[in-house]
C-alpha cells in the first residue's frame, strides 16, 4: 500500500541525509522521494511515496519524521484531494516509418517529443504515476532504450482558484 | 581591528564582547552552568583547550575518548544535568561513537563537542578528518556543524536546549578549527529558534481520564515504570499514584529506583531476568499502564505473547514510542511528572483488584530470586547481597554489562532514585568504570560502588588512572569469573556448551594492576574473605579495587529464553 507524505523541512545541509538515514535505520521502504524549494525561503518540500504494510507503519514513519528537528511539518495527503505529478523521459526506438504512429500514440497523453535522432526519439510526459505507467506500457513494444522518472511531487489542491497557480519563485541553489 | 560599538540604548545594556570561537565556547558553557567537562585534547581543538586553560571550568582528562563519554553519561545519570564532552576531530570523534549511541538508547542528556578540520579542507580527506556529522546522525537526537563563528552562541544554546528537554538525548556540535580560531561578537542572549521542535509536556486531560476509567474497570491492573519517571524526577508522584489507585508496580531495568523496592506494591524488575511476580503481572494483566518506558524487547520478550489480554495505556513524552512496539489503546503524550500530577488531580480510584494483588503478593513470596549458596565458593549473588548489606543499601551502584549487571539488578534492591547507573539499551561493555567516575564527580559525597565483570573492566580499565589522579573514592568490585559470563551462559543453554571464545585466559593480576595505578587492591576467593575485604574496602577513604573470584559456572536465573514469551520463564525455582 502506498502513502503519499508531504514534508516541509528546513533547507539545511544534511537534511536529505537525515531523512533517508531515518528510513534506512528504521527499515522503512521509500517508493520515491522528490525534493525542491517551497514557497517559503529557507524551507524545502519533500514528497515521499512510502511503501508500507499497514496503517501502523505509516503512523510510525510520520512520528519518526516529526522527531527530526529540521522537519517542520508532515502531512499524509494520500486521501486528500491533491495535485500529483511526475515527469518521465523515455528514449524509444523509432525508425522513420513508425514515427507518425508513435506521434499519434502519445498524443492523448499530452506527451511531446523533445529530442530526435535517426533511430530514436525522446518523449517527455508529465502526469499522475498511473498515466506515466500506462504510457511506458504502450511504448514497450517499440523498444525503450532509456528511461528516467523523477518520482512523484504533490501537494493538496487549493480551495480557491488563485492558489492553484504556482507562485513564481526564483530558483535557488539547494543545499540538501 | 577597529571596534565599532554604536552608542544606542540597546548596545549599552548588552555589549557583545569580541572574542574567538573557543573563548565563546567556554563563555557559553559557563552560561549553561556547566560544572565539569570530560575531554581529550588534540590538533583540531588546540584553541579550545587554550581557552579552557584558564577558562574556569574543571576539565577531566580521561585516558580514552570512550572513557570521557561514559563518564559524562554517569554524571548525567546521577545529576540529571547534561554531561559535556570535548574531543578532537577524526579518531577523537569516532572514539566517542559507542558512548553517543549508548546515551541515545538510554535517553541521556549529553552535549558533545568535536573538533573538525578547517572548513576550507572539509571533504578533502585531510589529516584527522572524519565526517562525524554523517556518522552520528543516526545516534544523536540532533547534530550541528558550525560553519560560521557568529552561529556558535546560538547553536550551543540550542544544543543544550535539545539535549535536556522533551525526551533527553545526546547532541553533537562539530566545530571546524578555523571556526574555533575566528573572531566574532559573543552574543550571550542568543535566541533559540526551533519551530520544528516543540515537545508536548502537558498531556491531554481527556486521555488522562480514560486511563483512570480503565483503572476503575480493571481487575488485574499493572503499572510499568521506566526511566522516564526518573528523568521527570517524579518518583514521589509515582508512589502516591500507585498507592491511591492500588496498582502493583513493575520496573524496567533502567527504571529501578523510581519505586521503593521494599514497598508492598512493588513486584520487581520485569523482562528477561526479571522476577517471576513481575513477569506474571505483565503477562496476565487486563490493564497495563506504561509510564516512561519504551517496551524494549528485553522487557517484553516475544511480543506475540506480551500483555495479550491487556488494555494498554502508554504515557510517554516521545509520541514515536507510543505504538512502536506494542499496540496502544490509550495513548498519552506528555512528561511523566506532568501526567502523574494530572492523574492525581483527577482523583485515581482503585478498581476491584484485591484478589489480583493478593495473588501477586503470594507469587512474590513463593517465587523469589534464588541460588544455591556455598561457604566454600563465593557465589556472585551472595557477593551482591554482601555489598548491599555493607553499604546498607545506600550506595550509587554502577555496573558494566553482563551477568553481574543482572545480579546487581536482582540482589541490590534500591529504595531511592538516581542510584542506579547501567547501560540498558545498547548494553555497552566497558561502560562501568568510566560511568562510575562520572557518577562520583557528579555526587562527590555519595558512596559509589562500581560492580564490574572481568570482561567489561578490561575494555576500559585504563581509566583506573583517574581514580588516583582525582582521588575519587570509587569502590571498584570485580565479579571475576574469568569468562564473558553472559556469553558463556548462552553458549551453555543454546549452543550445546560450545564455549567459543567466551573464556578469558591470562587475566592480569588485578590486585597488582590496582597497585600499579597506586590504588589499594584486595582479593577474595570465598564468602568469609569477601565479607572481610569488602568491609576493609568500604572503610578506605579513597579508591579501592576488590577482585572477587566467584563461582565460574554460575548462571543468571530466572530467564526468559530468547524468542519466548514472559510466561515461558525457565529457572523460576531451584
Amino acid at each position: 500500500m502506498n502513502r503519499i507524505l508531504s514534508v516541509v523541512v528546513n533547507n539545511r545541509s544534511g537534511v536529505l541525509n537525515r531523512i533517508t538515514g531515518l528510513f534506512l535505520r528504521r527499515g522503512f521502504n521509500i517508493q520515491s522521494l522528490t525534493v525542491g524549494t517551497s514557497e517559503t525561503e529557507g524551507q524545502s518540500r519533500m514528497t515521499i511515496v512510502l511503501d508500507v504494510d499497514d496503517e501502523r507503519t505509516a503512523e510510525q514513519v510520520i512520528k519518526q519524521l516529526h522527531k527530526q528537528i529540521d522537519v517542520l511539518k508532515v502531512s499524509d495527503i494520500t486521501d486528500l484531494p491533491i495535485v500529483a505529478r511526475e515527469l518521465v523521459l523515455i528514449r524509444v526506438n523509432s525508425p522513420l516509418q513508425t514515427r507518425s504512429e508513435l506521434t499519434a500514440l502519445i498524443e492523448p497523453f499530452r506527451a511531446s517529443i523533445i529530442d530526435v535522432s535517426r533511430d530514436t526519439v525522446t518523449i517527455q510526459a508529465v502526469g499522475s504515476p498511473e498515466k506515466v505507467d500506462a504510457l511506458i506500457f504502450l511504448l514497450h513494444p517499440y523498444g525503450i532504450k532509456e528511461l528516467a522518472r523523477t518520482g512523484l511531487t504533490a501537494f493538496v489542491r487549493g480551495n480557491d482558484v488563485a492558489s492553484e497557480a504556482p507562485r513564481p519563485y526564483r530558483n535557488r541553489v539547494l543545499s540538501i | 581591528m577597529g571596534v565599532d560599538l554604536k552608542p544606542s540604548a540597546k548596545a549599552c545594556t548588552s555589549v557583545k564582547p569580541l572574542m574567538n570561537g573557543s573563548r565563546m565556547l567556554v563563555e557559553a558553557l559557563k552560561r549553561e552552568g556547566v560544572e565539569v567537562i570530560f575531554g581529550y585534547p588534540g590538533g583540531a581543538v588546540l584553541t579550545i583547550y587554550d581557552a579552557l586553560y584558564d577558562g574556569g571550568i574543571p576539565h577531566i582528562l580521561a585516558r580514552h575518548e570512550q572513557g570521557c563519554i561514559h563518564a559524562a553519561e554517569g554524571y548525567a545519570r546521577v545529576t540529571g544535568k547534561p554531561g559535556v564532552v570535548i574531543a578532537t576531530s577524526g579518531p577523537g570523534a569516532t572514539n566517542l561513537v559507542t558512548g553517543i549511541a549508548d546515551a541515545m538508547l538510554d535517553s541521556l542528556p549529553l552535549v558533545v563537542f568535536t573538533g573538525q578540520v578547517a572548513t576550507q579542507v572539509i571533504g578533502s580527506d585531510a589529516f584527522q578528518e572524519a565526517s562525524i556529522i554523517g556518522i552520528t546522525m543516526p545516534i544523536t537526537k540532533h547534530n550541528y556543524q558550525v560553519r560560521d563563528v557568529s552561529e556558535l552562541p546560538r547553536i550551543i544554546r540550542e544544543a543544550f536546549h535539545i539535549a535536556t528537554t522533551g525526551r533527553p538525548g545526546p547532541v553533537l556540535v562539530d566545530i571546524p578549527k578555523d571556526v574555533s580560531n575566528a573572531m566574532g561578537w559573543f552574543d550571550d542572549q542568543a535566541e533559540v529558534r526551533l519551530p520544528g521542535y516543540q515537545p508536548t509536556v502537558i498531556p491531554h486531560r481527556m486521555q488522562i481520564r480514560k486511563v483512570l476509567d480503565a483503572i476503575r474497570a480493571a481487575r488485574k491492573p499493572v503499572l510499568l515504570a521506566g526511566a522516564g519517571v526518573l528523568h521527570a524526577r517524579a518518583q514521589d508522584l509515582l508512589r502516591e499514584f500507585a498507592e491511591r489507585a492500588q496498582l502493583p508496580v513493575v520496573n524496567t531495568l533502567l527504571g529501578l529506583g523510581s519505586f521503593p523496592a521494599s514497598h508492598p506494591l512493588f513486584l520487581g524488575m520485569g523482562g528477561m531476568h526479571g522476577s517471576y511476580a513481575a513477569n506474571k503481572a505483565l503477562y496476565e494483566a487486563d490493564l497495563l499502564i506504561n509510564i516512561g518506558a519504551r517496551f524494549d524487547d528485553r522487557l517484553t520478550g516475544n511480543l506475540e505473547h506480551f500483555a495479550k489480554s491487556a488494555t494498554v495505556a502508554h504515557i510517554d513524552i516521545d509520541p514515536a514510542e507510543i505504538g512502536k512496539n506494542v499496540p496502544t489503546d490509550i495513548p498519552v503524550v506528555g512528561d511523566a511528572g506532568e501526567a502523574l500530577k494530572m492523574l492525581l488531580e483527577e482523583g485515581p480510584e482503585p478498581g476491584d483488584a484485591a484478589e489480583w494483588l493478593a495473588e501477586l503478593g503470594e507469587a512474590k513470596r513463593q517465587r523469589p530470586f534464588w541460588y544455591h549458596d556455598s561457604d566454600q565458593e563465593l557465589k556472585p549473588q551472595r557477593l551482591i547481597q554482601m555489598i548491599h548489606e555493607i553499604t546498607r543499601g545506600g550506595a550509587i551502584v554502577v555496573t558494566d554489562v553482563g551477568q553481574h549487571q543482572m545480579w546487581a539488578a536482582q540482589y541490590y534492591p534500591l529504595e531511592q532514585p538516581h542510584r542506579w547507573v547501567t547501560s540498558g539499551g545498547l548494553g555497552t561493555m566497558g561502560f562501568g568504570l568510566p560511568a562510575a567516575i562520572g557518577a562520583q564527580l557528579g555526587r562527590p559525597d555519595a558512596l559509589v560502588v562500581a560492580v564490574l565483570g572481568d570482561g567489561g573492566f578490561q575494555m576500559t580499565m585504563q581509566e583506573l588512572a583517574l581514580l588516583k589522579e582525582y582521588n575519587l573514592p570509587v569502590k571498584v568490585i570485580i565479579v571475576n569469573n574469568q569468562a564473558l559470563g553472559m556469553v558463556r551462559q548462552w553458549q551453555e543453554l543454546f549452543y550445546q556448551g560450545r564455549y567459543a571464545h567466551s573464556i578469558i585466559p591470562n587475566l592480569p593480576d588485578l590486585v597488582k594492576l590496582a597497585e600499579a595505578y597506586q590504588i589499594p587492591g584486595y582479593r577474595a576467593k570465598n564468602p568469609s574473605e569477601a565479607s572481610e575485604v569488602l568491609r576493609r574496602a568500604l572503610a578506605e577513604p579513597g579508591p579501592v579495587l576488590v577482585d572477587c573470584w566467584v563461582t565460574p559456572g554460575e548462571n543468571v536465573y530466572p530467564m526468559v529464553p530468547p524468542g519466548k514469551g514472559l510466561h515461558e520463564m525457565v529457572g523460576v525455582t531451584p
